[in-house]
């Protein structure tokens, strides 16, 4: 019997916080999709790197971690470009034209995958679930002396720091551009570059996740947190708070469920963050509901006030 | 007969390849490399059709290509792309429990467990939407995401059970034809007769549901029961598709080949039957590169083929496409720059009291404000469509080159007129607009014009306005002879 909190820790602390910095990392960033109502962009960005991590292992024949986010940034972007390329061209509408560019790379990146198996260290499996129980097994990063903890997780943490660093440095621009465009463009802000910024940023985010939790789940870290967090706060700062505890929760939650059931552990962290959605979605329509109840009782002073 | 058919095959698989390459070098350099070791064989099965696993994977390739293109076609003009995808990543939940239920692989359990998945995930889409401020893309990705959590995990719960190693569900994912079975092909059959029938059936409803929304609602037909109606047929389809193409890609054969349809036809009846061609053709040529390429998965070879297709529609689609977008904004742009050195050469002519003698090109180049070089090339320009003739240092109008140079002035003159006169606009800032317009006005609005300014023959700068007996006859006429031939 296995036991991820006690015997087993130093096995599955490292998975549980593996997928913690994941949650995080995608759940702030995807805070940002949620407003500008881009989410389905990180869906159609997560599926298009996949071409380019593939092509970035065949050139560079390691897991260099300079070449995978290179492929996957250049892949990101031809993926935003694909996309304006087909529907400001023609006539196919926005939506049509994400799912065409998505499916296409991602298709091309399957079939790489499976014609080059042998030289890639990837599996057509891995790129839909991930493989986050493998966490633990990677060589260990040590610096000045201390273990830090495995490549990936190192590398994870770092990219997390980047983007708390860039949400501080750039919160007031970020919260201006996203609920404001107008009033964003006449202080001087550039949208374009913002947009392709994030997009960036995303591509970065999406590509160092994508070993752990594969490339459909990475869009349920990037959308649950923050649509759990739209519905209790209409506060930036409190979103984010929100979101990263969101995170918390799902990935010790996500962990027990997946040693419970005994299936993949980053889908039952994705299971686990949708529990705890529905559980809030569900107290904010209760909420809603009592609110019209009360409502109803006198919804007359409101409207009595002499004219 | 056999060399016949081996030599259109050759020749198939020589285009198929070469469309291969356009979307992939590397890949399509992979699949020649297996094919160079085997492919003799592997073609002359394919095309014997001795297997019967390939027979049934080439017909559930053409049952999924029409359903899927079918229905496609309808998603796309409804602006419904990726409720399609959202639809056949939530139905990976119900294909597990499908299977849950008897612990085997039955057809049929599968579809009516992913098929109430389907819809469930829809539903949620739907009371998400209503019930909170969650936008419909985040509720899309939100449902797609955490449905198809739950089935992966149900599913690599199923494949760490002791008897569940075999199930082959794996094959959900991305698909491969070649596992399809008889039970499989006759639910496909099924499905995809019953979608052809209800869209016979329900064509008009279909339509008017789709574009006209208002007259609909006039003509008192139910939307929302077309709408369910709709999902229920897409969820099944959606469900059919998936052993063959893979629950990740489905989507894509859904939107792909409706989406080339559309920028080929504007009818929907065309779009529907081209659109079902497309999804065959993408279906067989996925079937066909999945058995030559020995277990390739067949989902992504489907989606490269459709997007092929895709891609040629889109470069060189005869109205819509970007090749001919481009090159009938080249046209026009030649066309109005030839219009605008025609307008300059009548305005010479026209400072010079319209005598019967050429504009000479200095005069033109000043006009202009452009180099002597630049006059001449604009007017050998002119020469070559038959519009004026040059001889030495001077510019002569043809008959036919004058005609259009009165009609731009007069298009030009009569625009600034109706400007000021009915616009309030003040007459030095009519000039832009009017640059603008000249080069396409059509003959009934300038009728119209005329007759609302009452047939008026001076513009706000008091300059004259070519009439019709100045365009074809009377006063200009005269000078034709003297100045066609030099």
């Amino acid at each position: 019997m296995v036991d991820p909190w006690t015997v087993d820790l130093s096995l599955y602390g490292w998975i549980a916080l593996m997928g913690f910095l994941v949650a995080t990392a995608c759940g702030l960033v995807g805070n940002y999709l949620i407003l500008r109502r881009m989410a389905l962009m990180g869906d159609a960005v997560s599926h298009s790197v996949l071409p380019g991590l593939v092509i970035a292992f065949l050139f560079s024949s390691s897991r260099g971690t300079g070449a995978m986010f290179l492929g996957a940034l250049a892949a990101g972007i031809a993926a935003t470009v694909l996309i304006e390329a087909i529907h400001r061209k023609t006539r196919v509408k926005q939506d049509a034209a994400m799912g065409i560019a998505f499916s296409t790379l991602f298709a091309i990146g399957v079939l790489l995958v499976s014609l080059y198996s042998e030289h890639v260290d990837l599996d057509a499996d891995c790129v839909l679930y991930g493989e986050i129980a493998f966490v633990p097994l990677e060589p260990m990063v040590t610096w000045l002396g201390v273990t830090l903890g495995p490549v990936s997780l190192v590398r994870m943490a770092a990219v997390l720091l980047v983007v708390v660093g860039l949400i501080f440095a750039f919160y007031k621009e970020l919260l201006v551009a996203s609920f404001d465009e107008a009033l964003a463009r006449a202080t001087g802000i550039n949208p374009t570059w913002l947009h392709y910024g994030l997009m960036s940023v995303l591509s970065v985010v999406i590509v160092s996740a994508f070993e752990s939790v594969g490339a459909i789940l990475v869009i349920a870290m990037l959308i649950l947190p923050g649509a759990t967090a739209s519905l209790m706060t209409d506060r930036l700062g409190v979103m984010h708070a929100i979101a990263v505890g969101h995170a918390a929760v799902s990935a010790w939650l996500g962990v027990s469920l997946g040693v419970w059931l005994d299936c993949s552990i980053g889908a039952a962290m994705v299971v686990a963050g949708a529990a705890i959605f529905t559980l809030v979605w569900a107290g904010a329509v209760l909420r809603r509901w009592q609110r019209r109840m009360g409502h109803d009782v006198e919804p007359v002073p409101a409207t009595s006030v002499p004219r | 007969m056999k060399g016949g058919g081996l030599n259109q095959a050759k020749r198939g698989l020589l285009g198929l390849g070469l469309a291969l390459m356009a979307v992939s070098i590397a890949s399509a350099a992979s699949v020649s490399e297996i094919m160079d070791t085997e492919w003799r064989e592997q073609l002359g099965r394919f095309f014997s059709m001795r297997d019967p696993s390939l027979r049934f994977a080439l017909v559930g390739s053409i049952l999924l290509g029409l359903s899927c293109g079918l229905l496609g076609s309808f998603i796309v003009v409804r602006r419904m792309a990726l409720v399609g995808d959202a639809l056949s990543h939530a139905v990976l939940p119900g294909v597990a429990l499908g299977f849950l239920w008897g612990m085997t692989k039955d057809p049929l359990a599968i579809f009516i467990g992913a098929v109430i998945a389907g819809l469930t995930g829809t539903a949620v889409v739907n009371a998400l939407v209503k019930t909170t401020r969650i936008k419909a893309d985040t509720a899309l990705g939100l449902v797609l995401a955490s449905f198809f959590a739950v089935g992966l995990c149900l599913l690599t719960m199923i494949q760490n059970l002791p008897t569940g190693n075999k199930s082959g569900l794996d094959k959900f994912l991305f698909g491969q034809a070649a596992a399809l079975g008889a039970d499989d092909i006759t639910l496909m059959a099924i499905v995809t007769a019953a979608a052809v029938a209800l869209i016979t059936m329900f064509y008009k409803e279909l339509l008017a549901t789709s574009f006209d929304a208002g007259f609909a609602r006039v003509a008192g037909i139910p939307a929302e029961w077309v709408h369910h109606g709709l999902m229920l047929v897409l969820a099944a389809a959606v469900v059919i598709a998936l052993q063959a193409v893979g629950v990740v890609l489905v989507s894509a054969m859904l939107i792909t080949p409706a989406a080339a349809a559309y920028l080929l036809t504007d009818r929907m009846h065309r779009m529907l039957l081209m659109a079902g061609g497309f999804g065959i053709l993408a279906g067989v040529t996925g079937a066909f590169f999945s058995f030559v390429g020995r277990g390739l998965p067949t989902g992504p070879l489907m989606v490269i083929g459709a997007s092929t297709v895709f891609a040629g529609a889109y470069l060189a689609g005869p109205r819509h496409g970007v090749l001919a977008r481009w090159w009938r904004q080249r046209s026009r742009a030649a066309r109005t720059e030839r219009e605008n050195t025609l307008k300059a050469l009548y305005h010479v002519w026209e400072d010079d009291g319209f005598r019967d003698v050429g504009v000479t090109l200095a005069d033109l180049a000043q006009r202009r404000r452009e180099t002597l070089d630049e006059a001449l090339r604009r007017s050998r320009e002119l020469e070559r469509h038959g519009m004026a003739s040059v001889n030495r240092d001077a510019v002569y109008f043809t008959p036919q080159g004058r005609r259009r140079a009165a009609e731009i002035v007069r298009n030009h003159r009569l625009w600034e007129l109706y400007l000021t006169n009915s616009a309030n606009i003040a007459p030095d800032h009519v000039h832009d607009d009017a640059e603008e317009i000249e080069h396409v006005l059509g003959e009934k609005t300038v009728r119209e014009l005329e007759r609302r300014l009452d047939y008026a023959t001076q513009d706000p700068h008091g300059k004259h306005i070519p009439g019709p007996r100045d365009i074809h006859g009377g006063v200009l006429a005269g000078g034709d002879k003297a100045e066609g031939e030099p």
